[in-house]
């Protein structure tokens, strides 16, 4: 009994992982309609951002946090701006600024990716924080992956508030549901286009700092995250918070699970095999709504 | 495709094939890795252009073709081979083909990109606790000419293939598909039968390629066939030429290549941040992929 | 020592600097230039290992031999010019890459790649284009029948097979002087590398009379090892083998710390050897084993680690890092005896020679470097080859592997 509950605890950590690294694409693609292939370059960069400040400055990831997160977020707006809205301004269609933006996002790929090899080269990053084992349900978890999951359940729910609680956050659901619709009501969507595509890039950014504290990470490794992240959306249904957070958890679980009672080769094509299944029997994921 | 510049196209191709003789090195290599994508992005269009759903599954199959030899190649006839590595392909695709039929837009694309993915981690797995042998040795000393040859004998397949898709019924119920899924429904075509067929035409011509391919590594293991990055190269190349005519693949395909060959040549240590950056230049500067280009030059020629 | 050690540097330096006379007093019919080509894998899944083991000691023998004005051809010296490609991690990359060098560069030499695939692809060109391909980081069980099929080509880093022998034997000794049990956890990443090096593993256990408790793969990419750790914990080996890549390596010895497992021995696979991994656990390294080893009293090694360290930042891996180098000095050798960039000579002389390198006096057999470290232990903060004990300076393995200690 006690090693079932430590599989799952495990599980739900590593899930919340999952679902904390998708957050940013969930507010990127479902908002603002950007399909942003350098996605996970963002999230590396984040990590080296990180690394450089605890390892030049002795400061925490925790509280470099308060400095990475607004950074990323300026960041973002700046990118959104300069390279994604004459995209969205000039998109025909909706399908047309999907095909643009991977196409965009594509280049900006590569130039995160080479500015990161140029600056720190290929080598393997790792380092160590907050690695003090905490015994937990029969599991004993690092404290550091705790604190992500912490986090990640925190962030979702903070953003959960203000989308739903505030003007701002209303006015990007409006966006979310119909672009159209919402400028008709008045809702300056470029803004808060701009608005949820910086908000995703300072939420990967969150992301990559926490998960920096425990996984070892080099400049090429953005497209294995952006991957996973895409994944964990889709499956979740585009758009929808709670299901990107639920998809996470449930990825996260069956890797787990797997991993412990069935056999550990197996891991990744029982996730695949359930996100595969979650689309054939929801065809718009788990939250998702058909009529896009 | 009209038929007259079907002709064309092979008539040029015929005079492709003299390279060989010409040069066997820059230029020859470089003529092998334009035919590959050649390939691959046009039989990737002929399923995504017109219906529209943009599938990340290439690697799926280039890589089901690449393993069929690694397999295969030394235990049977070259022939056999590439005819077991095109079933394979078109058995997979029927399959993918079933299991996506409710799905569309980016649940589509990421359902393809997933499902390249479990295909690679079971062969993995197979590989590692049944054969107990991961990684093959496929010593099939491949001449460049003999890839170079065979890859544009598919290409010319692939463009007889495709005129003749575009001229038949099945090729009106495809661009009518394209158009509007629903309304194509209510008109009477059978959609499921139309996308399935041309998903497994594509995939035919995908595996057979990746067959071709496979001799000139020597060494095959699941993450080398089953190379996701071929999937994104596949999909750039086919919209950034455009996906909506035939040709409109191979628009994309050789600036690309001609590029990334530019710049690993001369800037080895900056590539990636040059090709960034020219991507994102060309994004800009040609909104319908570059054959969206060309009414504009033809405009110009008239006047 | 090292006062020895640059005694002995000057003096051949002074010998072979009465025969060679720098590049200006040259005759006529002398190439300008030696050419060395490489495509290494600046990008992609492979650029954390070909930047740890393989660029920075490329890039370190060119210049010193630059800086010695060049490499010594007939009775004058000539400088290297080098042309590199980025090979991406991709091996149809690369063997475009290597074309390019053969066809188009004209290269003189080409030097390896990184890793088994790589070199593999790039085999049959260099074969049939006449160079020698020293693969310095290619592990392959078929390495014997490669050397035959291709006998311009050299294999230096050993099997997966003779890795696991080397472990294998270790462990025989110290259970049967009753320290160990006959248990044994292991996991491997569902990777070529991984998956040769847990066969060899197998098949060696299990003629040593040892029973696998926990035999399992992991997906290469797996972050979480919690599980799989927790899992093989349970099964009360005092030996846990794990055939890993540098990521899972360092996440398999965290978690293991973490959740207190602490077998008696306790061995991981490819990055144990890395500086990464010492930077990372400092102390909990101690009695960690690995694959690789060296001889780390040896005053040669110890004059490369300061170079390496100096030129690059950072110091070499105790694995395939002096190997690579070794190479190289081998290729110089080979070059300068052959009289200047005849190929076919060359080849021949790698083949037959004997070479004074980092690694001690080097010749091969059957084109294949047969004494090599093949597993090393982590002892007061350096990583000592301990098997096979007949090397010189094999230290004896500290059994059982210390406690953890805190973060």
């Amino acid at each position: 009994m006690e090693a079932v509950a430590g599989t799952l605890l495990s599980g739900v950590v590593l899930g919340g992982m999952y679902g904390l690294v998708a957050l940013g694409l969930t507010l990127q693609y479902g908002i603002a309609r950007i399909m942003n292939l350098a996605y996970g370059e963002f999230l590396v960069a984040a990590c080296f951002a990180a690394l450089w400040l605890f390892t030049a400055a002795g400061v925490s990831p925790l509280l470099g946090l308060l400095l990475i997160v607004p950074a990323a977020f300026l960041l973002n707006l700046l990118v959104y701006r300069i390279f994604l809205a004459p995209l969205v301004r000039r998109a025909a269609s909706p399908a047309a600024l999907e095909t643009d933006s991977i196409l965009a996002t594509f280049g900006l790929l590569f130039v995160v990716q080479g500015a990161m090899l140029a600056a720190f080269g290929g080598a393997y990053q790792n380092y160590s924080v907050l690695a003090v084992p905490v015994p937990l349900l029969g599991a004993v978890v690092p404290a550091n992956r705790l604190v992500a999951l912490l986090f990640a359940v925190a962030i979702g729910g903070a953003l959960f508030l203000w989308l739903a609680r505030t003007r701002a956050g209303t006015a990007l659901r409006g966006v979310a549901v119909n672009p159209v619709a919402a400028q008709l009501v008045g809702i300056d969507v470029r803004r808060a286009a701009a608005l949820a595509f910086a908000a995703g890039g300072a939420l990967v950014a969150a992301g990559g700092v926490l998960v920096s504290m425990f996984l070892t990470f080099n400049a090429a490794m953005g497209v294995v995250f952006t991957m996973k992240a895409l994944v964990v959306v889709i499956m979740g249904g585009v758009g929808n918070l709670l299901g990107c957070l639920v998809a996470g958890l449930l990825l996260g679980l069956a890797e787990t699970a797997v991993a412990a009672w069935v056999d550990p080769g197996l891991t990744l094509a029982a996730t695949y095999a359930l996100f595969l299944g979650v689309l054939i029997a929801r065809p718009a994921g788990l939250f998702g709504r058909v009529a896009r | 495709m009209s038929l007259r510049a079907f002709g064309l196209a092979l008539a040029a191709l015929a005079a492709l094939a003299l390279l060989p003789w010409l040069d066997t090195g820059f230029w020859l290599a470089l003529g092998i890795g334009i035919a590959q994508y050649a390939v691959l992005a046009t039989a990737w269009a002929l399923f995504s252009g017109p219906t529209g759903y943009v599938s990340l599954a290439s690697a799926a199959f280039f890589g089901i073709g690449a393993y069929a030899v690694a397999v295969l190649g030394e235990a049977l006839p070259w022939p056999v081979v590439l005819l077991v590595a095109a079933a394979l392909g078109v058995a997979v695709s029927l399959l993918v083909g079933f299991a996506t039929l409710r799905l569309s837009g980016v649940y589509f694309v990421v359902f393809t990109f997933g499902l390249a993915e479990l295909i690679r981690q079971l062969v993995t797995w197979f590989e590692v606790n049944v054969t107990r042998t991961i990684g093959r040795y496929v010593f099939l000393d491949a001449t460049q000419a003999g890839i170079y040859w065979q890859l544009l004998a598919l290409f010319a397949l692939l463009l007889a293939a495709g005129t003749w898709i575009g001229r038949s019924r099945l090729g009106f119920a495809l661009r009518v598909i394209g158009g509007d899924e629903v309304v194509a429904r209510h008109v009477g075509i059978d959609t499921a039968r139309a996308k399935i067929a041309l998903f497994a035409v594509s995939a035919l011509f995908m595996a057979v390629t990746g067959a071709v391919m496979a001799p000139r590594w020597t060494y095959i293991d699941p993450a080398i066939a089953f190379n996701p990055v071929i999937s994104f190269q596949v999909l750039i190349m086919a919209l950034l030429g455009g996906a909506h005519r035939l040709l409109g693949p191979l628009l994309g395909v050789v600036p690309l290549t001609l590029l990334f060959e530019l710049l690993n040549a001369h800037f080895p240590n900056h590539a990636s941040i040059l090709l960034g950056a020219v991507f994102m230049l060309v994004v800009y500067a040609v909104p319908r992929g570059v054959i969206g280009l060309l009414p504009l030059l033809r405009r110009r020629a008239v006047a | 020592m090292t006062t020895t050690t640059i005694a002995r540097r000057s003096a051949l330096a002074g010998a072979t600097a009465a025969l060679c006379a720098p590049a200006l007093a040259r005759g006529q019919g002398a190439p300008a230039a030696i050419r060395i080509g490489y495509a290494i894998s600046k990008t992609g899944p492979n650029a954390g290992g070909a930047s740890i083991t393989v660029i920075p000691n490329y890039e370190m023998w060119v210049r010193d031999v630059n800086a010695a004005g060049g490499i010594c051809s007939g009775a004058m010296r000539i400088p290297l010019q080098v042309v590199e490609y980025d090979d991406r991690s991709n091996s149809e990359d690369c063997v475009r890459a290597v074309e390019r060098l053969v066809n188009q560069d004209r290269a003189d030499f080409i030097l390896a790649p990184w890793g088994t695939a790589l070199n593999l692809a790039v085999g049959p060109i260099l074969n049939r284009a006449g160079y020698p391909q020293l693969a310095h980081t290619a592990v392959t069980e078929r390495a014997p029948e490669l050397a035959r099929r291709w006998p311009n080509s050299f294999w230096l880093l050993g099997t997966g097979s003779q890795a696991a022998n080397g472990l294998v034997e270790l462990l025989k000794t110290q259970r049967e002087a009753g320290r160990i049990n006959d248990a044994v956890a292991m996991v491997a990443v569902a990777d070529g590398f991984g998956i040769d090096l847990a066969n060899g593993m197998r098949g060696a256990l299990q003629r040593a009379g040892f029973r696998l408790a926990y035999d399992r793969s992991y997906p290469i990419g797996t972050q979480d090892m919690t599980p799989i750790l927790a899992e093989a914990a349970r099964q009360g080996a005092d030996t846990f083998i794990a055939c890993s890549y540098p990521p899972d390596t360092l996440a398999i010895t965290e978690q293991a710390r973490i959740s207190g497992f602490n077998p008696k021995v306790f061995y991981t696979g490819v990055g144990t050897a890395f500086p990464l991994f010492r930077q990372r656990f400092g102390d909990n390294a101690s009695g960690i084993m690995g694959i690789g080893g060296w001889n780390a009293d040896s005053p040669k090694v110890q004059d490369y680690l300061r170079r390496h360290r100096d030129f690059a930042g950072r110091e070499p891996d105790r694995w395939a890092s002096s190997i690579c180098y070794a190479s190289l000095e081998m290729l110089q050798q080979a070059i300068e005896r052959a009289g200047g960039p005849n190929r076919a000579a060359v080849i021949r002389e790698l083949q037959t020679g004997s070479f004074d390198t980092v690694i001690g006096e080097v010749k091969l057999e059957n084109n294949l470097l047969t004494r090599l470290w093949l597993t090393g232990q982590w002892q007061e903060g350096e990583f000592y080859g301990v098997a096979p004990s007949s090397m010189p300076g094999a230290r004896q393995p500290v059994l059982p592997k210390p406690a953890w200690r805190a973060a």
